[in-house]
This record gives structure tokens, sequence and C-alpha cells, in this order.
């Protein structure tokens, strides 16, 4: 079929003809596009989400109290104000006293762990914060330590 | 055929005994229709059955039958065992294996339930906690009802479970799949709570409390 030396346009109308039958070949949908229905149903085959159905363990007057805990749970999962209120109710201690003790405690166990270099220039920091003038001796003294002594000749 | 003929603004839920075809919805039950205005709407059939069929997220009473290997094969009233798996139990490790043995109680939840595989029960929620599920204790007493009943025991406010509280105490597991787990101080009490819960049923609120009043009275 195919011959040497075809001209080009027999060659185009050749190619037009083969595009031709196969897209005549490829199958389309003639019906309308179906819109893509949002399903506004769900179905749903437990009678759990559509009724408000309690938990199925209880116990009555005591006989179980862990599972009488558990009831109070369960059923103020809907109502989760109270279990907040609980929550703030049992702490004993106080936020405001709680938040002093970390200020305090942080720097206690910091210092703890301060190499020993580190403990100085703590010491140096608070005997500067002290004298609000600055001790201009002891700083050439901390550059003096830092930097290589030359021995004196 | 039924269609609800309303238009749904926004996400509707088509409850147990209602299915959807095409843009209606089919009646696959016979039952009064309830309907819950809140939270987008929902609409089902409340039907009465005493046959269980398994669901996913149901919370069932299930009796060991077999140890296989892994896994128990639980009873819990459908077509077909369920499968609950050794290490779906809080605190369960390959080397820490619950101790269950044949004949034992277990309260559970479905986490696979079609019509196409075996279902499956886990005592484990999606949190990992126990919540509640698991074996259930020694002694106390089970029997079965039907479902429709234990629907109305586990609604909100059920006076049935608030007058018989006020007897005496007892505890109480009640699975969906009909099944209810009684256990008091003495056998005579739990007897008493059984045929109670059994009678209930078929009983008038009027005839319910004669009845209460009587054994509050003995």
């Amino acid at each position: 079929f195919m011959q040497r030396g075809l001209d080009s346009q027999t060659k185009k109308q050749l190619e037009e003809e083969e595009k031709k039958i196969i897209s005549e070949e490829h199958w389309y949908l003639d019906v309308p596009d179906l819109k893509e229905k949002e399903s506004c149903i769900i179905e749903e085959r437990s009678f759990l989400r559509c009724e408000d159905l309690v938990y199925g363990r209880m116990s009555f007057k005591g006989f179980n109290p862990e599972i009488e805990k558990l009831m109070i749970q369960m059923n103020s999962k809907c109502k989760e104000e109270e279990i907040e209120e609980d929550d703030k109710m049992e702490a004993d201690v106080s936020d405001e006293e709680m938040a002093r003790r970390y200020e305090t405690l942080v720097g206690t166990i910091g210092k703890k762990f301060l190499r020993k270099r580190d403990q100085r220039v703590l010491k140096d920091d608070d005997e500067d914060e002290d004298d609000e003038e600055g001790n201009s001796n002891t700083r050439p003294s901390k550059r003096a330590k830092k930097m290589f002594l030359k021995p004196q000749d | 055929r039924l269609s609800a003929g309303t238009a749904p603004q926004g996400r509707l839920l088509c409850g147990p005994g209602l299915r959807r075809s095409g843009a209606g919805l089919l009646v696959t039950k016979c039952g009064l229709l309830r309907h819950r205005p809140g939270g987008g709407g929902a609409y089902w059939v409340d039907s009465q059955q005493k046959r269980y069929v398994p669901v996913k997220g149901d919370h069932v009473i299930g009796i060991v039958t077999a140890k296989a290997g892994d896994v128990f094969r639980l009873d819990v009233g459908g077509s077909e065992p369920a499968s609950l798996s050794y290490l779906a139990f809080e605190g369960a490790t390959k080397r820490n294996r619950p101790n269950v043995q044949v004949g034992d109680l277990i309260y559970g939840q479905f986490v696979v339930a079609n019509k196409d595989m075996e279902p499956e029960v886990v005592c484990i929620d999606s949190s990992g906690k126990s919540s509640g599920m698991g074996i259930i204790g020694q002694d106390g007493f089970l029997f079965k009802v039907s479902l429709g009943l234990i629907r109305k025991l586990l609604a909100p406010k059920c006076e049935i479970i608030q007058e018989l509280s006020q007897l005496y105490p007892f505890e109480l597991v009640l699975g969906m799949n009909g099944r209810i787990w009684v256990k008091a101080k003495t056998v005579q009490q739990t007897l008493i709570i059984v045929n109670i819960l059994e009678a209930c049923e078929y009983m008038t609120a009027e005839q319910r409390k004669q009845a209460l009043a009587k054994l509050s009275g003995n």
C-alpha cells in the first residue's frame, strides 16, 4: 500500500482519511452527561446515629463504681462544659501558683547544670546587676583572662 | 414506593429501613417512619424484629464459642460467628494475652460488618482505650429480648431503667443484638429484674408501676 514517491498531497489525504476512520471508531457517549449528583443523602444502617442512644453498660446504686464513672463520662460527652468545669475544680494548686513556682524552679535547676566558667559569668553578671555603675575593673580583667597572656621576657 | 418529596437542605441521614434509589428513597422495612429534625435531619423506620443483623459500630454482647489460634469465634446472634482478635483488647500484646476462655461473655463493638465479609468485633475503641468493653465478669444472667425493647431501654430518659434503679443496686449490660446481662447481689433479685425486663415489653406503664410497687413493698 505504501508506495514510494507518493506526492505530499496524496500523503496528506491518506492521513486524513485514516484519522477519520479512527475517530469514527472511537466510542463516545451519545447520552448527555449525567450531572454528578452530590449525594445529599447519607445511608446509615445503625440505629445509634439516628437516635441518641445511651451507652450500653450501666450500673446502679454503686454496684460497680468503675462503670458508674464510665456512665458519667460517656453520657456527658455531649455536654463538654461539665467536664471542663470538673477539671478546674479538681486542681489543688491554682494556675498562678504553678507559674510562680516554675519561674524560680527553672532558674535553680538551670544553675545546677552550668559549667564552671558559666557559673563565674553568672556571678559576675549578678554583681554587675547589683552595682549599677558597673565595675570597669572586672571587665578588663575578664578580657585579660580570656586572652592569651604572653610570658614577660 | 414511598418517596420523601421534600428537597433536603444539606446532608440528610437515611437510617435503617430506608434505601436510596435514584433521587428518592425506598422503604425496605415495615414500621413507623421517624424523623429527627436536629443535626441535618434524619429519617428512619422504627421496626420490630428479633433477629439481629451485624451493623458496624454497634455494641454487642457475644459468647465465645471457640479459640482458633490467635482469633476467638464469637456468637453474636447473627447469621455467622464473628471473629475477635486477641490483640483487640486494651493493653494486649503478643506476650500479654487476655485471659479469655470458651463460654465467656464479651462486650465489644463491630469494626467490620457487611454482607460480604465475616463480621469482626473489637473490645477497644478508636483511641485505643477499652472504655467499658471487654470481658464481662462472673455471675449474672444473660437473656434475649427483641431489638425494639433494647432501643427503648437505651433511649436517653428511659422510665423503665429509672424505676428499676430505685429498687436495688444492680449492674446491667445491654447489647444491640438483643442480649441483656444482669447482675444483682442475690439470685432472687437478679431473677426479679430479668422478669420485669422481659415482661415490660408488653406491659403498659401503669401495669409496670403496679408491679414495681408490689415488689418494693415486699
